[in-house]
């Protein structure tokens, strides 16, 4: 079977909500949309406060390049435009909505009929991608529509679909790729054709046999679609790693995959192309799964941006007293949430809640150079010696040792038996060589 | 038996007769004329290599010095204005008297007055912190207090507060190198006047954040309201993003400023405690 | 509900730990112990006792009055240490000298460098080497095999196989016996069954990879096997060599110790065969009849250097499509 070389760890896959069938949760009473939920610059509010706004209704506008337009997710009042605690803690900018009954508007698909035809050309599809703010759904967030231009001068030969959901725990693209298949793969049809690419893989890990199954018989009617099962791997849900995984090729050092050919899209990110394209719908609404050792009712939501982290965690059977520590994501590379206020946003595809004992990290202790954190570094670095000389604050020799390869998959830090905090130390070098390279210019 | 001797005496004395020559020589070709003054004024310095006057140590501070052959702009924290004027003796110029400095944690937000809301784990450093999340009380400008700035310091004139988590200066060590302001991810330390029989006075505080907001996650951070800036006659006071500041050189140490604040965020060190106590007597009889 | 914890990612950890791997190695050690009280008897279960209870103690002595850190002798790397010590004896040796040779492992040989983790070289080695250099009567008096005697003192001794192959060829043991350990020696280097058991539960388990066992016998293998074959009347064949002294002992639990051994498999790939040939070298042109521990402690000191010259390979940095 096939799968990505260097590294890589097999962490207990706790898939708790598996079987859950995808849940619509009820609208909650006051939604907070970020205007950061992408990569790239904030989108800037075309709404104020005091105005109503409806449905899939355009509410910020993101103006540069890496940027994504931002849709109101509810029917109601804008309340006011202003700082909010966002994941880390830090105050962001957000418009608050108090929602009345929901109204969508005008324009708007909201039947359940799927519309396989499209007629539309690369670049109208790319338009329409834009305007309707698709971002990359599985955790990056990097807007859709820069991926589905190809720069003059390079080729795409293959579009890859990443249904492999390595992360442990998460089971929302899971659980799409099961109930929302037909939907998929019209938006992979139209994603290929906004590429010009004859070829789509779509790359499952071997923990899903019912969706390999499902996905190759839908495949069957769809030109150059394939289903490939891959082993079961952490990180293989990153980009170069699954790239190297379905067609072994190797993205250089600090190049995009379009240096190679390919081009990488997540299974949510090809629905809401679909429902971008085909039905006019903007990007409001996603599969959140929420999970959790200690939870009554793990389950797969579909979620309106901005609901507040707490109302998923209550309908799926409330905050068990022995929680220690939430995360949004996956517990590999998820952020611990400060407050659990703070709203799901684009890319939010799960919130994790752990017992006081599992949020506990292991003491601290000296390296004893046993090598694992290189044997499972995916990007074949050596995270002992970058956080060792992270530590000592040599950042030039980081760079000499490519610490910005380091995509922070959180593999050594996982295995580690001494328990440093290896990916803290990485982090903060790569931030400070970061900030080396840009005064550089 | 004399003939080794001989033999060994003779060619080891030879060889290093030649390299000595070509030493001599070599050491000729590549001579480095070095002004005696750099040395000179070398001696004179601390030797701490501290970095607190902008050069990457003590010597390249003489050098400096020496090839400008002015001192302005030039600066050394922990020696001081005295050793400022016997450099200035050397190099036979005048040395302007500047005010001692100190540096000063702009932050009081101990684990008492700013509760902290979540628990950190994780690597025990500033910057980690500082990147990772806003901070245990939830004030994305207070003290994180995990201690980068003590580890900064090479004059042990720093201590983290156990009760408090707070870092604390020790004023007879500090000499104002500025290590601890670098270290610091969030610029809370700032290197102020030492003043007057070491009283100062300063906003302890260095959030920006709106009024309401920023007392939700501190008791005692400033919240804008200016009532110390109509307070003060000196126009000492600034207040700018919902944030006073006091400017240490035209601050007179009247001391109107600090019984006005209503968040307590105005700090005055080392003044006779008359008025401290009637304060504190006020607070227990309100209690 | 206690406040939230808040930290980076990763939030999961793996099932795994120093005390795991230490105790790991432990469990992979038994065959070879077992074999050594077989033929030893009651003089190795006394050596190896002393050498564990006097490793535990000077560790705990040191971190609790010298430098009044945690104290983390459970960790089982002192047992390590004590168990390699003793296999690297005879199990006649004069109990206080095997106190001395703890003292000098633990001491010297680890923290004196900061404790696990920090020490440049094998430990045991340490103390074994300084015992050999001490001690040198008493260290090379190994007692024939005799299963499961009690006697300790006035034991019947003689020489190893390696003596045997540079002053009387023809009373070498059979290969067989010297496989499974029935001839005199060190305490744990006799059985080359054992060891490879050991070796194997390691890789199993992934204590160890396979890059320095293989590496170090395997050029112990050909570099004898050429001298063997420029002249077969004066040299010992190679799977002589492999089978006997401290070879595996060595190549399977000394040379892979994780603190002093490289960490990219290029680097153990070199620091294996660096082991080897050294140990080949000092065994057919130097002095003493066994080399392994010195060309291990050797190799130790150029570890820093092998992992500054060898990185692993990474990912995108040569770029192979098609």
């Amino acid at each position: 079977m096939k799968t990505f070389r260097i590294g890589g760890v097999h962490p207990p896959e706790n898939k708790l909500s598996e079987k859950q069938a995808i849940e619509v949760l009820p609208l909650p009473e006051v939604a907070t949309i970020p205007l950061s939920q992408h990569l790239g610059v904030p989108a800037v509010p075309v709404v104020k406060k005091g105005d109503s706004v409806k449905t899939g209704q355009l509410i910020a506008k993101g103006e540069a390049f890496i940027s994504a337009n931002i849709h109101s997710s509810v029917t109601g009042t804008v309340t006011k435009i202003d700082d909010v605690v966002d994941t880390s803690g830090y105050r962001k900018k957000a418009i608050i909505i108090k929602v009345e009954e929901d109204q969508w508007e005008e324009g708007i698909d909201t039947s359940d009929n799927i519309i396989k035809e499209c007629n539309l050309s690369p670049e109208e599809i790319v338009e329409k991608v834009n305007e309707k703010g698709i971002v990359g759904m599985g955790g990056a967030t990097f807007p859709s529509h820069v991926k589905l231009q190809v720069p003059k001068g390079k080729k795409a030969d293959f579009l890859l679909i990443n249904g492999v959901e390595c992360e442990p725990c998460l089971t929302s693209d899971h659980r799409l790729m099961l109930e929302k298949a037909e939907q998929m793969m019209v938006g992979i049809s139209i994603q290929m054709r906004a590429l010009r690419v004859e070829e789509a893989i779509i790359g499952i890990e071997n923990n899903k046999p019912d969706a390999i199954k499902h996905l190759r018989k839908l495949a069957e009617n769809y030109k150059g679609v394939s289903v490939e099962p891959l082993k079961i791997k952490y990180p293989q849900g990153a980009e170069k790693q699954l790239i190297k995984a379905l067609v072994n090729r190797e993205v250089p050092s600090g190049k995009l995959p379009i240096e190679v050919g390919c081009v990488v899209h997540n299974v949510g990110t090809s629905l809401a192309v679909y429902e971008a394209v085909q039905k006019n719908k903007p990007l409001i609404d996603r599969v959140v799964t929420v999970t959790g050792k200690d939870l009554k009712k793990p389950s797969n939501f579909m979620v309106r941006i901005g609901t507040p982290a707490l109302q998923l965690i209550d309908a799926a059977g409330g905050l068990p007293p022995n929680t220690g520590k939430v995360v949004n994501g996956g517990p590999m590379m998820g952020k611990a949430l400060n407050d659990l206020e703070s709203p799901i946003a684009k890319g939010t595809s799960g919130i994790i809640v752990f017992s006081d004992d599992e949020s506990e990290r292991v003491p601290m202790q000296n390296c004893i150079r046993c090598a694992k954190c290189i044997s499972v570094c995916p990007m074949g670095l050596e995270p002992f010696f970058l956080g060792l000389i992270s530590d000592k604050q040599r950042y030039e020799e980081c760079e000499g040792n490519h610490i910005m390869d380091c995509m922070e998959c959180g593999s050594c830090q996982y295995v580690c038996p001494s328990g440093r905090p290896l990916l803290d130390q990485v982090r903060i070098g790569k931030l400070n060589v970061g900030k080396m390279i840009r005064e550089r210019g | 038996m004399n003939e080794v001797v001989l033999y060994s005496v003779l060619s080891i004395g030879g060889l290093g007769t030649l390299a000595a020559i070509i030493l001599y020589f070599v050491a000729q070709r590549f001579k480095v004329i070095e002004d005696p003054r750099i040395d000179l004024v070398e001696e004179k310095l601390p030797a701490a290599n501290c970095g607190g006057c902008g050069y990457a140590g003590c010597r390249n501070f003489a050098e400096g010095i020496v090839k400008s052959g002015s001192l302005d702009g030039f600066s050394c924290p922990p020696g001081g204005s005295d050793m400022m004027k016997d450099i200035a003796e050397v190099m036979g110029l005048e040395a302007e008297e500047k005010d001692p400095m100190i540096a000063v944690v702009r932050c009081s937000g101990s684990k008492q007055e700013a509760p902290p809301k979540t628990r950190f784990q994780g690597l025990n450093t500033c910057a980690f912190a500082h990147s990772l999340y806003a901070g245990q009380s939830g004030c994305p400008y207070g003290c994180l207090g995990e201690g980068d700035c003590v580890v900064s310091c090479s004059f042990d004139a720093m201590y983290m507060d156990e009760n408090t988590n707070l870092p604390v200066i020790i004023d007879d060590k500090c000499v104002a190198c500025g290590a601890c302001v670098k270290a610091c991810p969030r610029s809370i330390i700032e290197i102020r006047k030492k003043g007057k029989k070491d009283r100062r006075i300063f906003v302890s505080c260095i959030n920006k954040e709106k009024g309401g907001i920023a007392k939700k996650s501190c008791k005692v951070a400033c919240i804008g309201c200016s009532k110390c800036l109509k307070e003060c006659k000196f126009e000492a006071i600034v207040v700018e993003n919902n944030l006073a500041y006091i400017d240490f050189d035209k601050c007179t140490l009247c001391r109107k400023c600090v019984p006005v604040c209503p968040t307590n965020a105005i700090q005055e060190v080392n003044f006779p405690p008359k008025k401290n106590r009637k304060k504190e007597e006020e607070k227990s009889t309100e209690n | 509900m206690s406040l939230l914890t808040v930290s980076g990612s990763p939030h999961f950890h793996a099932d795994s730990s120093v005390r795991k791997i230490m105790y790991g190695v432990l469990i992979s050690l038994i065959p070879a112990t077992l074999v050594s009280f077989y033929y030893f008897g009651l003089g190795a279960i006394i050596v190896t006792l002393t050498a564990v209870v006097s490793c535990l103690i000077f560790e705990f002595l040191i971190q609790k009055y010298m430098i009044k850190g945690p104290i983390t002798i459970w960790d089982g790397s002192a047992i390590i240490t004590g168990v390699l010590l003793a296999f690297n004896v005879p199990s006649n040796l004069p109990l206080w000298m095997v106190v001395v040779g703890s003292f000098v492992a633990i001491g010297m040989g680890k923290m004196t460098f900061g404790g696990l983790g920090k020490n440049p070289f094998n430990p045991a080695l340490v103390g074994r080497v300084f015992m050999l250099i001490s001690f040198p009567v008493e260290m090379t008096t190994w007692p024939k095999p005799e299963p499961l005697t009690t006697q300790i003192a006035d034991v019947v001794t003689g020489p190893t196989a390696l003596a045997f192959a540079s002053f009387s060829p023809e009373s070498i043991p059979s290969y067989q016996d010297m496989f499974i350990g029935n001839m005199a020696g060190s305490l744990g280097e006799i059985s080359a069954l054992a060891l490879i058991l050991g070796g194997i539960y390691m890789l199993v388990k992934r204590i160890i990879t396979w890059h320095i066992p293989v590496s170090f016998i395997a050029s112990v293998f050909v570099f004898t096997g050429i001298v063997w074959l420029v002249d077969p009347s004066a040299n010992m064949d190679p799977v002589f060599h492999i089978i006997t002294g401290g070879i595996m002992l060595g190549a399977i639990y000394m040379a892979t110790d994780m603190v002093t051994s490289p960490m990219a498999p290029k680097g153990m790939l070199i620091f294996g065969v660096g082991c080897g040939v050294l140990t080949v070298v000092i065994r057919l042109w130097g002095a003493y009849p066994e080399g392994v521990s010195f060309a291990i402690l050797i190799m130790n000191a150029f570890v820093p250097l092998i992992d500054r010259g060898f990185k692993p390979k990474r990912f995108g940095e040569e770029v192979k499509n098609g």
